[in-house]
């Protein structure tokens, strides 16, 4: 029997091998359009983690998390895009053309700014409050982009920003088939494996500031605010910090999701989004890593499990497809919701400490 | 002059719906401390029910005097089970779980109501049938139809209906003393769940009541005219001190004014670079301001910091 570090790193090496796999079994057994739904799920884990953040750690309800992931996704959209030749013709005859490596830490830090901008003015704010602004914050970014189309012509209104520069790293472009080192990798493989490693990089992030001054600092906020600036810690300091955060995260992923999908436009980012989101943290259990990536594995598979399923499964049933596919799935997806709520309400995978509090909580009921 | 006192009338009709939804949230919010989210959905389910009993009934050649009243109490009755439904299904058994659980239930509830409307009325906006001819008044200028004039009417005795309820009966008074200590109004024998579960009828009977108001004066209703409508109704019980049947009131109508006010005057302005499109930032303004300034709310006490 190998000793315990031993075992550690064989499973570390295992699960890393399972993961750098991944993309090329998902495309052999399910096809190459499932691997595009596990590129976005990748997305939204990302986004997920960042919410944890401030949800998670910092206990600060955020219903308007998707502004951040908007903010990130335009300003890739502006940046690497034909678009802003329309706006200003002296100044960008043929639009701007960035690299992504400039657009990242620029869109997380406008992000990051934003989320300090929300969360100066609600810091006194608590609970269902807060929820409520940010929420309002989420809508007001969202009518705006909806709205800068006149009179200069900024955001292109609903129509969206389309003609997006994929995404290309030293010459690198991600949107053709590459061959590396004698293996070919398509493009959604490719994209596969950005995304794997920058949600690699936020969980790593995210490990090491729960075990920092910071993350415990945001966990004594968490439990009792009163009590922890009481200990000494600067409370608005630390909340305003987990708002920037959660919300350069956003950023990072929005800028991702642009050059993956080519297209931006407002309908991506409405409040129902926020709540996908939201729903992702909680139902996989708030704080935990990895029950918040299992949230968002979970979510953002599910409804197209559910599109896959519905209709062949009338038609097996009764010959024909009776109830319009689209919202049976919504429905399924709502009553699974509150059935897994209803049995686990610290959410699917809880943190060892949360589940400990809430069974001394039965017990001394 | 006269498009200053239109606007004013516009935004009191929209305003006395908007105040009328926020009285649900705002006394489930009173006695449980919960954003009933899925409201918004029940408003909107009361809409199409009664819209769907009224072409029914008038299509079975009923008139329409008595076919009016007739899908506004079928409306009132399956929104009244549906709010019950709700809280026995989704929040009761989460009264004293994590904070954030009954929200969630609460999404839940909302996707699943929006969706079985879905299912059953179909995407598609349904009309409002005409019934009567919708006179118009005049009135300094400005004009005021027979649907607006009746939604201002039946706000205002609904809202002083219900403030005789809570204020003047025994059941009002169960009410307020849950909202004020559960745990103390169940030792005075205060029945509590049953207490919560007519709160939530009384709310849902509200909303039901909007819900028919909205698609008379518009004309139309949808599956998604709940979302919006919740929410700004919402904004109206944070703004008037959520919790405070009052502060809703006042609420929903200073939300309509400014909503109407602020569509009808942005452009000038702002000369012209901001237009009504704008219409939806305003309750978000006005809410962030209000809770910045203000966090309890116009009307509400101040409350110390719960833990």
């Amino acid at each position: 029997m190998p000793n315990a570090p031993d075992r550690v790193l064989f499973q570390r090496i295992l699960f890393t091998a399972i993961l750098l796999l991944l993309p090329f079994a998902v495309d052999a057994l399910l096809g190459r359009g499932w691997l595009r739904i596990v590129d976005f799920a990748m997305l939204y884990i990302m986004l997920a983690l960042g919410l944890n953040i401030v949800v998670g750690y910092a206990g600060l309800l955020d219903l308007g998390y998707i502004a951040f992931f908007a903010v990130g996704a335009y300003c890739y959209a502006l940046a690497d895009s034909p678009h802003l030749a329309l706006a200003f013709p002296q100044l960008f005859p043929d639009g701007v053309h960035l690299s992504l490596l400039i657009v990242l830490p620029m869109a997380a830090l406008l992000a990051g700014g934003m989320g300090v901008l929300l969360g100066a003015p609600t810091l006194k704010l608590r609970g269902d409050y807060l929820a409520i602004v940010t929420l309002g914050f989420g809508e007001i970014i969202r009518i705006f982009m909806n709205n800068l189309n006149a009179p200069v012509n900024l955001t292109n209104g609903p129509q969206g920003i389309s003609r997006i520069d994929p995404i290309s790293i030293a010459g690198v472009s991600f949107n053709a088939t590459q061959r590396i080192f004698g293996i070919t990798f398509p493009s959604v493989h490719l994209y596969f494996y950005l995304f794997l490693f920058f949600a690699m990089l936020v969980v790593f992030i995210s490990r090491r500031l729960e075990r920092s001054r910071i993350g415990r600092a945001w966990m004594a906020i968490r439990e009792d605010e009163i009590a922890a600036s009481a200990m000494g810690i600067n409370t608005r300091n630390l909340k305003l910090l987990a708002f920037a955060m959660g919300a350069a995260f956003g950023g990072i992923s929005g800028t991702l999701f642009a050059g993956f999908q080519g297209f931006v436009s407002p309908e991506s980012f409405s409040l129902m989004e926020s709540v996908m989101v939201l729903c992702m943290v909680v139902l996989g259990g708030m704080g935990h890593i990895y029950g918040v990536i299992l949230g968002g594995l979970l979510l953002a598979l599910m409804p197209e499990i559910l599109r896959h399923s519905v209709v062949p499964l009338q038609q097996a049933l009764f010959g024909k497809t009776i109830i319009d596919p689209e919202s049976l799935r919504m429905l399924l997806f709502g009553i699974a919701l509150i059935l897994v709520m209803l049995y686990r309400p610290a959410g699917l995978w809880p943190s060892r400490v949360r589940r400990r509090e809430l069974s001394t909580d039965e017990k001394t009921r | 002059m006269e498009i200053f006192l239109q606007q004013i009338i516009n935004g009191v009709v929209q305003g006395s719906v908007y105040a009328l939804v926020a009285l649900g949230y705002t006394m489930v919010y009173g006695i449980l401390g919960l954003i009933n989210f899925a409201h918004g959905e029940v408003v909107m389910m009361g809409a199409m029910i009664s819209l769907s009993a009224l072409t029914a009934l008038i299509g079975m050649g009923l008139s329409p005097l008595l076919a009016l009243p007739l899908s506004l109490v079928l409306a009132i009755a399956v929104c009244m089970l549906l709010g019950y439904g709700i809280e026995r299904i989704a929040y009761r058994p989460l009264r004293h779980a994590p904070r954030l659980a009954p929200l969630i239930t609460a999404i839940g509830v909302s996707i699943v109501l929006q969706n079985l409307a879905m299912m059953i009325w179909g995407r598609d906006y349904h009309s409002f049938p005409q019934l009567f001819v919708n006179q118009a008044h005049q009135m300094g200028g400005a004009i005021i139809n027979d649907i607006q004039l009746f939604i201002v009417i039946a706000a205002v005795c609904v809202m002083a209906g219900l403030m005789f309820v809570v204020h003047r009966t025994r059941l009002g008074r169960a009410m307020r003393a849950v909202a004020e200590n559960q745990h103390a109004a169940q030792l005075m024998g205060v029945n509590v769940n049953r207490v919560v579960s007519i709160t939530f009828m009384i709310g849902s009977a509200l909303a039901a009541l909007a819900g028919m108001m909205v698609s008379a004066n518009y004309g139309l209703a949808h599956y998604y005219m709940g979302f919006l409508l919740g929410l700004k109704a919402f904004t109206a019980a944070v703004l008037g001190g959520i919790g405070n049947l009052r502060g809703a009131m006042l609420g929903g109508l200073l939300l309509g004014l400014i909503e109407s006010l602020g569509a009808g005057y942005i452009g000038d302005i702002t000369g012209g670079f901001m237009g009504s499109q704008y219409q939806d930032v305003f309750a978000f303004m006005v809410l962030i301001a209000v809770l910045l300034f203000r966090p309890s709310g116009l009307l509400g006490e101040r409350l110390a910091e719960r833990a």
